[in-house]
């Protein structure tokens, strides 16, 4: 199972276990990472399950499609290069040790 | 069962269990359109969940799910389930529509995909962010007006009064004419029923305001900058018609106010009839937002939709034949103890992620980003200006057959 590791605006960390083929919001939504809130569950409308991916890892997702990159421009947290919505990132096990770090707010 | 995401819903297997007309399919004998079922729909609804994954309403000869899973389910698989033969009981394969189908609701990809992409870029979480400032400071008016009277009546003068001071304007409606705004959205929302009295009585008087409506939705009757004046925009883009441009404006006009009517009226006879909660949000106004959407979930301000089967399918083990109207029960999904712990308690701190009240899939509501707001805008200035909300009269149910919500919530107010 892959494993994701989600980083805290304040650093703390949390490591999660993955399920192949779910998104990386919906693993986290599982947890109980309250960070990620996930208003439309998952159907690319809300714009509230945003992180910013580690730069290790960027460019080893699948690339971003017009619409998730239409909502980020209405995240509540500053979009940076690295922004991404978790609800589009689709668990693969090459995915396995993915760090994505949580913005300061979703809403 | 059906797991979620997984294909326990599939075409495959349907041939060879649809040999008989039921497949073992419960028949129940309950009315979920009737007026008893809109005063207290809960214990027919667990009876519709406990029955099975998929049963049969003998009375409008319609199959029906229930449950999180299969609800869930069929909104996520719309090329088995479509919408382009209407979301209501009338199957537009058979009964010519009371109304030209909807160019969203009522349509199916690929053409769905192109209009759906114009709506969901008017009411993007960027153009959000534009009118959140406005929206909060007309409901901070709205309950300094509120105050000043004392006692009201929460869904005339709170739920009705707010969004129709801010979504009309944000659409860019004339003045003139606004008073056929929830009649208009009442008739829509008993279309989709079957066809009783709620429906035919509905459809008959529906002329004036389906006129003004047609007439609101042209290019030259709304304002620059608005909602509608930008769907207009993107025929200048290419991406729609000028003939569809008015029909998207419509969907504005059809589902952007009523459902928010019933949704903040759902929000406040909660936080009315559970002190506890208001107790928690007064505590904490930051919880305003979830407050909004778990009464969202709790009261399923649209309890109902329909799709038609593209093919012969199987539900939970049981076969459905090809053209059949499936009714989804949102508002059962969204109290199913499978999927909730402690369905039947009102909580603002619950995670809401999941829930049906807004659909789910490709036609999960394109506003929902607008209800939110209205939503959230509201309830935090009744969190930081109100220190009690008290019913002080009866409470009155309006009946609809897809909306959920109240005639008459009298309440007093007292400032904090």
């Amino acid at each position: 199972m892959p494993v994701i590791t989600f980083i805290r605006p304040d650093n703390r960390s949390e490591n999660i276990e993955a399920d192949i083929g779910e998104s990386a919001m919906q693993a986290a939504t599982r947890h109980g990472v309250d960070k990620i809130v996930a208003e439309c569950g998952g159907n690319a409308m809300c714009a509230t399950c945003h992180v910013y991916v580690d730069e290790n890892w960027i460019g080893r997702l699948a690339a971003m499609g017009d619409e998730e990159d239409a909502l980020l421009d209405g995240v509540a947290a500053e979009r940076q290069p690295s922004s991404r919505l978790s609800c589009q990132i689709k668990i693969e096990q090459d995915l396995d040790g993915l760090v994505l770090r949580l913005p300061e707010r979703q809403v | 069962m059906v797991t979620a995401g997984s294909a326990g819903i599939g075409g495959e297997r349907a041939a060879a269990a649809c040999g008989s007309v039921l497949s073992g399919i419960p028949g129940l004998d309950i009315d979920p359109f009737a007026n008893e079922f809109f005063e207290n729909p809960y214990l027919a609804q667990q009876a519709l969940r406990e029955a099975g994954p998929v049963v049969h309403l003998d009375k409008w000869n319609v199959y029906a799910v229930a449950r999180y899973a299969e609800v869930h389910a069929v909104l996520n698989d719309p090329l088995t389930f479509c919408s382009g033969r209407g979301v209501g009981l009338s199957d537009f394969a058979k009964e010519k529509p009371w109304r030209p189908p909807s160019l969203i609701l009522e349509a199916d990809p690929p053409a769905h995909t192109r209009t759906r992409a114009v709506l969901s870029r008017v009411l993007s979480p960027a153009v959000m962010k534009q009118i959140r400032d406005g929206f909060v400071a007309a409901a901070e008016v709205k309950i300094d007006e509120l105050l000043a009277k004392g006692s009201v009546d929460a869904v005339a003068d709170l739920a009705e009064a707010y969004p129709l001071s801010v979504f009309p304007d944000a659409v860019g409606l004339r003045q003139e004419g606004r008073e056929h705004l929830l009649p208009y959205a009442g008739v829509v929302f008993n279309a989709f029923g079957p066809p009783n009295e709620l429906r035919q009585t509905a459809i008959e008087r529906s002329q004036p305001h389906q006129a003004y409506v047609q007439e609101q939705c042209q290019r030259d009757n709304l304002a620059p900058g608005g909602f509608g004046a930008c769907i207009h925009a993107r025929v200048d883009a290419g991406d729609i018609t000028v003939a569809e441009a008015p029909m998207l404006v419509r969907s504005l006009l059809s589902a952007g106010i009523d459902t928010t009517v019933n949704g903040l009226g759902a929000a406040i006879y909660c936080l009315a009839r559970f002190p506890e909660e208001w107790a928690r949000l007064r505590n904490d106004p930051s919880l305003a937002r979830n407050a909004f959407e778990e009464a969202v979930r709790f009261e399923s301000p649209v309890q109902t939709f329909f799709r038609t089967t593209t093919k012969d399918v199987d539900i939970g083990g049981h076969g459905v034949g090809e053209g059949e109207k499936i009714l989804m029960f949102l508002g059962a999904a969204n109290r199913d103890p499978r999927r909730w712990t402690d369905p039947d308690r009102y909580d603002i701190t619950r995670k809401t992620s999941g829930h049906v009240g807004f659909g789910s899939g490709i036609h999960m509501c394109v506003g929902q980003l607008v209800a939110r707001l209205e939503g959230e805008a509201m309830l935090a200035a009744l969190a930081r200006k109100v220190a009690t909300i008290e019913i002080t009269g009866p409470v009155k149910r309006r009946y609809n057959n897809t909306l959920r919500g109240l005639e008459s919530l009298p309440i007093t107010l007292k400032p904090v």
